[in-house]
C-alpha cells in the first residue's frame, strides 16, 4: 500500500473505493456520476494487490458514497470495498454485498414489461449469479448480464 | 396464498395432483354430473385483452362447479381508459371475488398483480411471458393420451422461437425427464434462454421426417405470416412443415399430436380422423384442468 500512497496522496475526508475489479475503475465513476461532478477525484488503474494481482482504486474527496452508490457499486465490482475518510483516518469500512434483489437502480431493457409501463412500479431484479454477474426482472423474466445492465 | 403465475409456481407433486383430479372431474366438465363444490363463490376474469377461448373456459370452468363470474372482456369498458393503473383496478376486483384471472398485454402483469391482490391471481396469459394454465392442460392431454408423463420422446414442430407455449411447455416436460426434439427452420429456433435451463437431452432438426418414428408426441404450432417480410419465404417454410396423414404411417400408431389450435394449414384436415390427432380433445381439456385449480384456489382442498 505506501507503494501507492507515493502515486497519489493520502485524502483528508471523502471516500476511497478500494479492490476495484482491474480495469472496471472508469465505468464505476461513470456509473456513479462521478465523472461530472466538481470534488477532487483520483482514478488509478491496474495497481498492484494481493488478492488479485491487479486492481483499480478511486478515492474522491469530500464526499461519502450514500447506500444506492454502494448497491451500484456492488453489481459493477462485488469485493471492492468502501473506505469512508474523515481527518485522514478510514472512519468506517464498508464491505459490499451484493444483494439478492436489486430494486429501483436498473432499468429493464424490455419495453413491454410492466414495469416500464405503469405508474408507481419500480423495477426489481433478482441476482441470479454474482460472479458472472447475471440477474433476471422479477416481472418479466428478461435476463441482464454485466455488459446490458443500464442504470436508472 | 397460492398465485399461478407461471408454471415455476407449481412443483411437480402439485402438477400431478391438480392432473389426478382434473381426470376425476372429467364427467362435471362434460355436464354429465353436477357439482356446487364452489357454490356462492365469485370469480373476477379481467381480460384487459381480447381471448375468447381462454375466457370462456375458465367461465365454463367454474360455473360447471356452481360457482359464478363477474369480468370484462375488453379494457374499453373499464376505468382503464381513464388512466387508472392495473395496481388499482386489481385491488378492487380483489376485493370483489375470490379469485381473479388475468389476462394482459404486458409481461409481467399477473406478478405485478399478484403483489397487491388479497385473493389469488391466476395468470391467463401476461403478452409474450407466461400462460400456466395452457401449459398444464397440454400436460394432462399428454397424460391423458398416452398414460404418462414421465420418460416421454416429445416432439416441438413449428415456429418455436416466438411461441410461449412450447417454452412454457418445454421447461415443465423437461422436469418429468422428457427427451426433446426441436424441428424448426433455423430463423425460428427454439430461444437459447430456453435450452439453456434444460437438463434432459434435446435436439435440433430441419425436418421431421427422419426422427417422426421415434416419437411419442407431436406438438404442433403455427408459423405466423406476419413473422415472414417476404411471403414467398413464408409460403416456402409453412409448405414444409405441413403434416398429412401419408408422412405420419411412419408415426407409431400410439402417437399423438397436440396444436394449442386455432390451426391454419399446417395439419392437414385429413389427419384429424386418424387415432394420432388429440388437439380437438385437447382443446376441452381446458375445462377439467381448470376446474381442478380453481377448486384448489377457492375451494380450500
Amino acid at each position: 500500500m505506501s507503494g501507492n500512497l507515493l502515486r497519489v496522496q493520502p485524502i483528508r475526508n471523502g471516500t476511497v473505493i478500494d479492490h476495484i475489479k482491474a480495469g472496471r475503475g472508469k465505468k464505476v465513476l461513470d456509473i456513479l456520476s462521478l465523472s461530472g461532478s466538481d470534488t477532487t477525484i483520483s482514478l488509478l488503474i491496474n495497481v498492484q494487490s494481493k488478492i488479485h494481482k491487479r486492481k483499480d482504486i478511486i478515492k474522491i474527496e469530500d464526499r461519502e458514497l450514500n447506500e444506492v452508490e454502494i448497491e451500484k457499486l456492488a453489481l459493477l465490482s462485488p469485493d471492492a470495498i468502501v473506505n469512508i475518510i474523515r481527518n485522514y483516518a478510514v472512519a468506517e469500512k464498508k464491505v459490499i454485498k451484493t444483494p439478492p434483489f436489486i430494486s429501483e437502480i436498473v432499468h429493464c431493457p424490455n419495453e413491454n414489461c410492466i414495469c416500464n409501463n405503469e405508474r408507481g412500479v419500480s423495477t426489481n431484479f433478482k441476482l441470479l449469479s454474482k460472479d458472472n454477474l447475471q440477474i433476471k426482472c422479477t416481472y418479466c423474466g428478461r435476463k441482464m448480464e454485466e455488459d446490458s445492465i443500464t442504470f436508472i | 396464498m397460492k398465485h399461478v403465475v407461471s408454471i415455476e409456481d407449481l412443483d411437480n407433486k402439485r402438477i400431478m395432483s391438480l392432473l389426478k383430479r382434473a381426470s376425476e372431474l372429467l364427467p362435471i366438465a362434460e355436464g354429465k354430473k353436477k357439482s356446487d363444490k364452489l357454490k356462492g363463490k365469485i370469480l373476477s376474469t379481467c381480460f384487459f385483452e381480447p381471448s375468447t377461448r381462454t375466457r370462456l373456459s375458465f367461465e365454463s370452468a367454474m360455473q360447471r362447479l356452481g360457482g359464478s363470474c363477474i369480468g370484462f372482456a375488453d379494457p374499453s369498458a373499464t376505468s382503464h381508459l381513464k388512466g387508472e393503473t392495473l395496481s388499482d383496478a386489481i385491488r378492487m376486483v380483489s376485493g370483489y371475488s375470490d379469485a381473479v384471472v388475468l389476462r394482459h398485454p404486458r409481461e409481467g402483469a399477473a406478478k405485478l398483480a399478484s403483489e397487491v391482490s388479497d385473493v389469488p391471481i391466476i395468470n391467463g396469459g401476461d403478452g409474450a411471458g407466461h400462460h400456466p394454465t395452457q401449459t398444464l392442460l397440454d400436460l394432462f392431454t399428454i397424460k391423458e393420451e398416452i398414460g404418462k408423463l414421465e420418460n416421454l420422446k416429445v416432439g416441438m414442430i413449428g415456429d418455436l422461437r416466438y411461441g410461449r407455449t412450447v417454452h412454457s411447455l418445454s421447461q415443465a416436460l423437461d422436469r418429468f425427464n422428457t427427451k426433446l426434439y426441436f424441428i424448426s427452420p433455423e430463423s425460428l429456433a427454439m430461444p437459447d434462454h430456453v435450452t439453456d435451463d434444460l437438463t434432459n437431452d434435446w435436439s435440433t432438426h430441419q425436418d421431421l421426417e427422419s426422427i417422426l418414428g421415434e416419437l411419442d408426441v407431436l406438438y404442433v404450432t403455427r408459423i405466423q405470416k406476419e413473422r415472414f417480410p417476404d411471403i414467398e419465404d413464408y409460403k416456402r417454410v409453412a409448405g414444409a412443415y405441413r403434416i398429412n396423414s401419408e408422412l405420419l404411417k411412419n408415426a407409431k400408431p400410439k402417437m399423438r399430436i397436440l396444436h394449442p389450435l386455432p390451426r391454419v394449414d399446417e395439419i392437414s384436415t385429413d389427419v384429424d380422423d386418424t387415432k394420432h390427432a388429440a388437439y380437438f380433445r385437447q382443446a376441452f381439456n381446458g375445462i377439467p384442468v381448470r376446474m381442478a385449480l380453481l377448486e384448489q384456489l377457492i375451494g380450500g382442498k
